[in-house]
């Protein structure tokens, strides 16, 4: 494997942690926000 | 009297390889009603542009200079300048989906971004195979099931191969139905797949439909700013539709402004199928790689249910994870198919349409996070 595909890979691994937390992140976050707006709403009817 | 065969003669292998590619794209679209709106203009488009001195292109006359060929100049202004096309088109779709079944069931949410996992995997696999890091991105992408977040992605990342990456997108996106219940099955038990899933949705107010989409902009802008052009555009359409006083722009971005976009962008992504691009062994690569990646975004989907279901007492049916992809609505009918062939009382469309349309926002935040990594 050649030093290029190496660094390549290493970034990538990078990209794929960073990048499912960032997903979950941001998913969770509209997630518990539509949750509590849900809950709000519907208390409020 | 040559330069009634100059054309002729000037045909190379690769462009008549080009012709049957645009042939078979045709063949799809009639014949299998696969993506017809998209791969029907890109089939004829790899045509045009591969025929020899096409018109459609730019080029050079003597005594003239250069001329603007059409399909050349709307890829420039059209994509590469501004990326226009494939944001317009989120504004339709924005405005065509509902998001309700999302939003009296929030925890599919979390489907839409378990089933992202194979853009990530595939990123991976494609730095492994040589690509790139920005190509490998950009391939990765597909995995999106996005046609224009895949096209949106590969042209910011300048990838050389954004031909073969809105093929394989669009291809795949068609081949959902023969794809996913291969995957699924592979990662399932029978029993699993007959699970049966309650449908009980909370009530939505109004006010929570209209301010989903503001959120949704604020929350995806202020953590992967690069998602903003897609998220935004996207949630723009769909506050059109729920705001309930612009009925008449929520109509045109559904019908007009989707159909007109989706009319052009097909031949005008056909630029980047020139035969001397797309004819070489990446392309196959890619092709076996965008495969690669929806199946592991099917399988992440999956295999993040069963893990929920490892933590609940109320059993989830892991299909409903696989419809966390943004191939909508063929990922929740591919579902609901499936689970009503284990059990005919197990109805999981509403469920499924619940993480297909969470994978929609998901797909399009994921894109701007990849991009975020090269900003």
């Amino acid at each position: 494997m050649s030093e290029q595909v190496m660094k390549n890979l290493i970034e990538a691994a990078g990209i794929m942690g960073k990048g499912m937390l960032g997903i979950f992140v941001v998913i969770g976050l509209i997630a518990i926000v539509v949750y509590l707006l849900t809950k709000v709403g519907n208390k409020g009817n | 009297m040559e330069f009634l065969w100059e054309g002729l003669l000037a045909i190379t292998w690769k462009q008549v390889v080009m012709y049957l590619v645009g042939a078979a794209l045709i063949w799809l679209a009639i014949k299998k009603d696969y993506e017809p709106a998209l791969l029907m203009p890109m089939g004829f488009g790899a045509i045009l542009v591969n025929l020899p001195f096409s018109g459609v292109l730019n080029q050079t006359m003597a005594g003239v200079g250069e001329t603007n060929g059409i399909i050349q100049w709307l890829f420039e202004i059209g994509i590469e300048a501004s990326e226009a096309m494939p944001l317009l088109l989120f504004i339709g779709i924005g405005a065509m989906i509902d998001f309700g079944p999302l939003l009296s069931n929030p925890k599919m949410f979390l489907f839409g971004a378990a089933a992202q996992f194979g853009i990530f995997l595939t990123i991976v696999l494609a730095a492994l195979l040589g690509f790139d890091i920005r190509d490998a991105a950009s391939i990765g992408i597909i995995g999106a099931a996005d046609g224009p977040t895949s096209i949106l992605v590969s042209q910011v990342l300048k990838s050389n191969y954004i031909g073969p990456i809105a093929v394989a997108a669009y291809s795949y996106m068609a081949l959902v139905p023969i794809i996913q219940p291969l995957a699924i099955k592979a990662v399932t038990t029978k029993k699993e797949r007959a699970i049966q899933m309650e449908y009980r949705p909370a009530a939505v107010s109004k006010t929570t439909r209209i301010l989903f989409p503001i959120i949704v902009t604020f929350i995806a802008g202020l953590v992967a700013p690069a998602s903003v052009s897609l998220v935004g555009f996207l949630m723009f359409g769909n506050l059109i539709r729920e705001c309930g006083v612009l009925n008449r722009l929520s109509e045109t971005a559904q019908n007009d402004l989707a159909n007109l976009i989706t009319l052009l962008l097909g031949i005008t992504i056909s630029f980047s199928m020139r035969a001397e691009q797309f004819v070489n062994w990446q392309t196959l690569m890619i092709m076996a790689l965008g495969l690669f990646a929806f199946i592991f975004d099917t399988v992440g989907g999956v295999l993040f249910a069963k893990l929920l279901n490892l933590f609940s007492r109320k059993k989830m049916n892991p299909m409903v994870g696989a419809a966390g992809i943004s191939a909508f609505p063929m990922s929740a009918r591919v579902i609901e198919k499936m689970g009503i062939a284990e059990n005919n009382q197990n109805h999981l469309l509403m469920h499924a349409v619940g993480a297909n349309v969470s994978g929609q926002i998901a797909s399009a935040v994921a894109g701007g996070i990849v991009l975020g990594f090269f900003m």
